[in-house]
């Protein structure tokens, strides 16, 4: 059975980008959109790349700045300057 | 000149903890952390702990402060604009009058829990992440209390909420969770609290009723909602970095371990069986079921956890199997209960419409037609003659969840859940296998619960009639409960929309 892999995000301006990114940079993930938060799934592991959200947004990001938009997630944490990434060993 | 480099994430994380500890010369450890070892947990290289949000407190602060300031504008904005009147019924509002009451000064205990802890691990890793999800916890009552002011302007049950915690029979259902988890050591407290309810189970909480309050028009709720499950994903993470790091310190604290997750596991979604009804029946438009929750939430994200964790050789939790099977009752079992009580409620309670019955037979098609529509059938029909049923008789209550024996066993939904056992002479009684359990492991502790009927029947709660112990639970009895139809909530709320319909012409 695949693992998946998870991250809720609030439907708000500030996170539109960083769900365009996710869905850009992570193949076959599943976008669930509920009232005020969408949800993506992807089997085995998941990632945020600051570069690609740099790219939507014209400006400096922060990987940290996910602090100010998500609303859950699931699976192991590996973060770092240029990336936050979801994973099940 | 060369300015020296930014130094990176790991760096500054490593930098701004484990920098920041020293050892102590002039007393020993176990002075300093007396509660360190009594649960028997082994830990032999603290320094092994890693935070992998490694979130540093100069960034804490800052990300926390843009949190409030996005807040309080929702907050200031929805109160000038009274934003209660967008409200998609005023039904909904008795959901957050239990959330108030029942969940926010769980927040609170939690707050405190942390604090303690955040004392009292020797690590230094745990102690700054333990420290911050403290003023967390803090922050979430504090917020939870600000928005849910507004509501108290206008609508009855919201005015006494903290002396409520401490007595009401069914508020003692999350208290106690939190009593328990609070006098355990700090090692449980962490897998309680951290693991078993941040990681498993408040995603079920906050996740899709929040979602449900965003489609019911409450952008109050949802704000704070969203605003304290931002911290969650990071306690999250921590819950789930406690487990590994307990498993991986050394192979004796798998037994202990593996018994504080079955506990807290079972103890948690008792809790949350307070949720499940919220959804099903208390939201006026409706965005899932709890057993859609429950698959996504439990069953799917549980089962991707557990298989991971699988190779630490833990288990998924004893009676998971149990729970997923009560998802299919819980709800309709808890609503029809306060259907019945709603006289010693804080709350009003209502029959589900048609439309709402058909989508409950549609979300539940192998229990709600069967079980639970005839009921709620006879109570409509009992309603019309005039005759609408109150129970009257104080329930037997379970010494661990507390909850009522109101449940009915795995196999044989006619057949309510009872065991019991002996301590001391005495008989316990508990509604379940997983209770029963948890009883048995500790019963010198649970023989000591407070528990509200017991109290009542000794003469502590204000006297023996209901009027005497609504009066102590500070409650008023026909504005703060009895059925929606006929409350001055409900009446205000016409007085408002005829009001609004003849501006409109």
């Amino acid at each position: 059975m695949p693992r998946i892999v998870s991250i809720t995000l609030q439907n708000t301006d500030d996170a539109r980008p960083i769900i365009e990114a996710i869905t850009a940079d992570n193949a076959d993930c599943t976008v669930h959109s509920y009232p005020g938060i969408v949800k993506i799934d992807r089997d085995d592991s998941l990632t945020v790349r600051r570069s690609s959200v740099e790219q939507r947004i014209g400006r400096d990001w922060d990987p940290q700045e996910l602090h100010l938009s998500m609303v859950s997630m699931a699976g192991n944490l590996d973060e770092d300057d240029d990336y936050f990434n979801l994973s099940w060993s | 000149m060369n300015a020296p480099a930014k130094l990176g994430l790991k760096q500054r994380y490593s930098l701004l903890t484990h920098g920041l500890d020293w050892k102590p010369s002039y007393q020993p450890m176990d002075k300093i952390y007396p509660y360190a070892e009594f649960e028997g947990i082994k830990i032999h290289d603290w320094s092994k702990w890693e935070d992998p949000f490694r979130l540093t407190m100069d960034t804490y602060w800052k990300f926390q402060a843009e949190k409030e300031r996005k807040l309080y504008a929702v907050l200031d904005s929805f109160s000038q604009n009274n934003g209660q009147m967008g409200l998609s019924d005023p039904k909904y509002v008795n959901a957050i009058k239990l959330f108030l009451t029942g969940i926010t000064p769980a927040e609170y205990q939690a707050h405190r829990g942390f604090a303690h802890v955040g004392r009292q691990l020797p690590g230094v890793g745990p102690r700054v992440a333990a420290q911050m999800q403290s003023l967390d916890e803090l922050r979430h009552a504090q917020t939870q209390i600000h928005t849910l002011s507004h509501y108290n302007k206008f609508f009855d049950g919201f005015h006494e909420f903290t002396h409520q915690h401490d007595r009401v029979w069914y508020l003692s259902v999350p208290k106690s969770f939190f009593d328990d988890a609070r006098t355990s050591g700090p090692f449980e407290y962490f897998i309680a609290i951290g693991f078993a309810f941040e990681y498993v189970l408040t995603n079920l909480l906050f996740v899709p009723f929040m979602s449900g309050a965003a489609y019911n028009g409450d952008l109050a709720t949802v704000t704070f909602g969203f605003s304290a499950q931002s911290d969650e994903s990071r306690h999250m993470t921590l819950g789930i970095e406690v487990i590994k790091f307990l498993l991986e310190q050394d192979p004796g604290n798998l037994p202990i371990v593996q018994k504080w997750v079955d506990k807290w596991f079972w103890r948690g979604h008792r809790v949350l069986g307070l949720v499940a009804m919220m959804m099903d029946y208390m939201l006026p438009k409706k965005i899932m079921s709890w057993r859609e929750a429950w698959e996504i939430y439990f069953t799917e994200a549980g089962g991707s956890l557990f298989q991971d964790l699988a190779r630490y050789g833990l288990k998924v939790p004893k009676y998971a199997d149990v729970a997923t099977a009560e998802a299919d009752h819980i709800s309709h079992q808890n609503w029809l209960t306060f259907y019945q009580a709603c006289h010693a409620a804080g709350f009003h309670t209502w029959l589900p419409t048609d439309e709402e019955m058909g989508w409950l037979s549609e979300k539940y098609p192998t229990t709600f037609d069967k079980y639970y529509r005839p009921r709620i059938e006879l109570f409509r029909e009992m309603e019309k003659d005039g005759k609408r049923f109150y129970n009257n008789a104080l329930p037997q209550l379970c010494s661990v969840c507390q909850i009522p024996m109101v449940y009915t066993e795995k196999d044989d939904p006619g057949t309510i859940s009872f065991r019991s056992s002996e301590y001391k002479g005495d008989k316990y009684h508990t509604c379940s296998d997983g209770c029963k359990d948890i009883f048995d492991n500790e019963p010198e502790k649970y023989s000591q619960a407070w528990l509200p009927v017991h109290q009542i029947f000794q003469g502590n709660c204000g006297g023996a009639t209901i009027e005497e112990v609504l009066k102590w639970y500070k409650l008023n009895l026909g504005a703060d409960n009895l059925d929606q139809a006929g409350s001055p909530d409900q009446k205000m709320w016409d007085e408002w929309m005829a009001a609004r319909s003849r501006v409109a012409g």
